[in-house]
């Protein structure tokens, strides 16, 4: 196994970059951040429709939510790989296709994240608000969202583990990722399938592992701080 | 965007049959990784409940490796990986069912066994220790206590976790596609590139997934009223 991470390191980890596009796990990394970091504000939408007492904000927002836990991610991006190129009217790439859907199908899971956050503050925080003179709008954006925001930042990391892993399925419309790069190995290989795919199961528990360590240590730091707020 | 609606173009060529055989195998496949999670979650459940330390790690290991590594992963290393090693005799045997449809249920049911693990685990947890205790002081073994006693208040508490991973099994079936199963996504991809009618055959698979997606929610909410309702009247 060693002999085959020796050989092929170069192509698990950028791909065929710098002569093609940038593929391994560095376009894994890539892909899940674009993904996250673009969902982020469709979340945030999604949860204030989710939250809202008018339906013409609630019934999409629901809808979306439950569509996304309903259907596989697989189907995302099938109708991404289908309707992309009809809105934008020319041919779009599989990474723009697996970040599409990921924006789509993780924004609806990061709504629920948040709306859970905003729900779980004392209703008090938006009485006393509005009882300052601030409409609901900037009662939610100046005094809710941001607290609510901060609590659910731990969830939201470990929203980016889930989404790495998610990105694997860019395999399926041959996105230059981790999971591509080591079929590619295997099919240059053809006897060692065995060692290549274990070894790729064991890049991606490293990876994660090192993802989880990170949203453990963030976790007790704001827990400490929090604490320390309380006390005060 | 020039596109015509022809859902008709759907109807010939044994299409129908097609898609259906796809729905039955994705829910045999959901049905069986199933079985296999919930059997091998529980088991992990208990297990770590002994407070042995060396299984404690192997069996934390094992949550850590499954959780960790996508599905996909998972289910390539089955089919490419592991069936290259098996015994000639237990390969026939896989290929009788189908290589396919052997090895992703099996990744399947593995990976969320050790999600299903982990959620029974802290519904254990959830149930004071004077339960097992007066388990064990009516006569009960310890697995008598926990398969009578703590087992069946663990799966009440769990029922919306559990209900998740359910829902979350049924849609990782899809992933089986990418070895070249014929489930309900295969079969949708299989029928788009014979006719082009994309929209239409995915508008029919997406329908049969939320359709199924949206019983199996219903289901749970259901389960877990009447469990809430059946520990009030007790």
């Amino acid at each position: 196994m060693l002999e085959i991470l020796s050989d092929n390191w170069l192509l698990l980890l950028v791909g065929q970059w710098p002569n093609g596009p940038m593929g391994g796990l560095v376009a894994t990394v890539g892909l899940a951040l674009a993904s996250l970091l673009l969902a982020f504000p469709v979340g945030v939408l999604l949860a204030l429709g989710r939250i809202s007492t008018h339906r013409v904000f609630y019934w999409p927002a629901t809808a979306v939510v439950y569509v996304a836990r309903g259907l596989p991610l697989i189907m995302f991006i099938f109708w991404a790989y289908f309707f992309l190129p009809l809105v934008v009217g020319a041919s779009v790439s599989g990474a723009a296709t697996m970040v599409a859907a990921l924006v789509i199908y993780e924004g609806a899971y990061l709504s629920e994240i948040i709306r859970s956050g905003i729900q779980a503050l004392p209703a008090g925080q938006m009485e006393a608000g509005r009882s300052l003179g601030l409409s609901h709008m900037q009662a939610m954006r100046r005094i809710v969202l941001p607290q609510a925001l901060y609590n659910t930042i731990p969830s939201m990391l470990s929203q980016f583990i889930s989404t790495v892993k998610e990105t694997s399925l860019g395999f399926v419309i041959s996105v230059h990722e981790l999971t591509f790069a080591a079929a590619q190995v295997n099919n240059i290989l053809l006897t060692k399938p065995f060692e290549v795919f274990s070894l790729l199961a064991l890049t991606y528990f490293a990876l994660n592992l090192v993802l989880t360590g990170i949203v453990r240590l963030v976790e007790s730091r704001m827990g400490g701080a929090r604490t320390r707020t309380a006390a005060a | 965007m020039n596109y015509t609606l022809d859902f008709g173009a759907l109807l010939g060529n044994g299409y129908p049959s097609l898609i259906l055989g796809g729905l039955v195998t994705t829910l045999q496949m959901t049905l069986l990784a199933w079985l296999l999670a919930f059997a091998l979650g529980s088991a992990l459940a208990v297990l770590r409940m002994l407070e042995l330390r060396a299984l404690n790690g192997l069996i934390a290991l094992y949550v850590a490796f499954h959780r960790n590594v996508p599905m996909l992963v998972h289910i390539l290393l089955w089919y490419f990986g592991v069936a290259a090693i098996v015994p000639a005799a237990l390969d026939d045997a896989v290929n009788f069912v189908g290589g396919e449809f052997f090895y992703s249920t099996v990744a399947i049911g593995l990976v969320t066994a050790a999600y299903v693990g982990e959620d029974l685990r802290s519904a254990i947890r959830a149930i004071p220790r004077g339960q097992m205790e007066a388990a064990r002081s009516l006569g009960l073994s310890y697995l008598q206590a926990m398969r009578k006693v703590i087992l069946p208040q663990a799966f009440k508490i769990s029922i919306p976790p559990l209900t998740n991973q359910t829902l979350l099994l049924f849609k990782n079936t899809s992933l089986a596609m990418a070895i070249g199963l014929i489930e309900l996504t295969g079969a949708g991809r299989e029928i788009e590139s014979a006719t082009f009618k994309t929209f239409e055959i995915y508008t029919v698979v997406t329908v049969l997934y939320l359709a199924i997606s949206l019983l199996l929610m219903l289901g749970g909410a259901l389960l877990s009223k009447r469990a809430a309702y059946a520990a009030r009247t007790r």
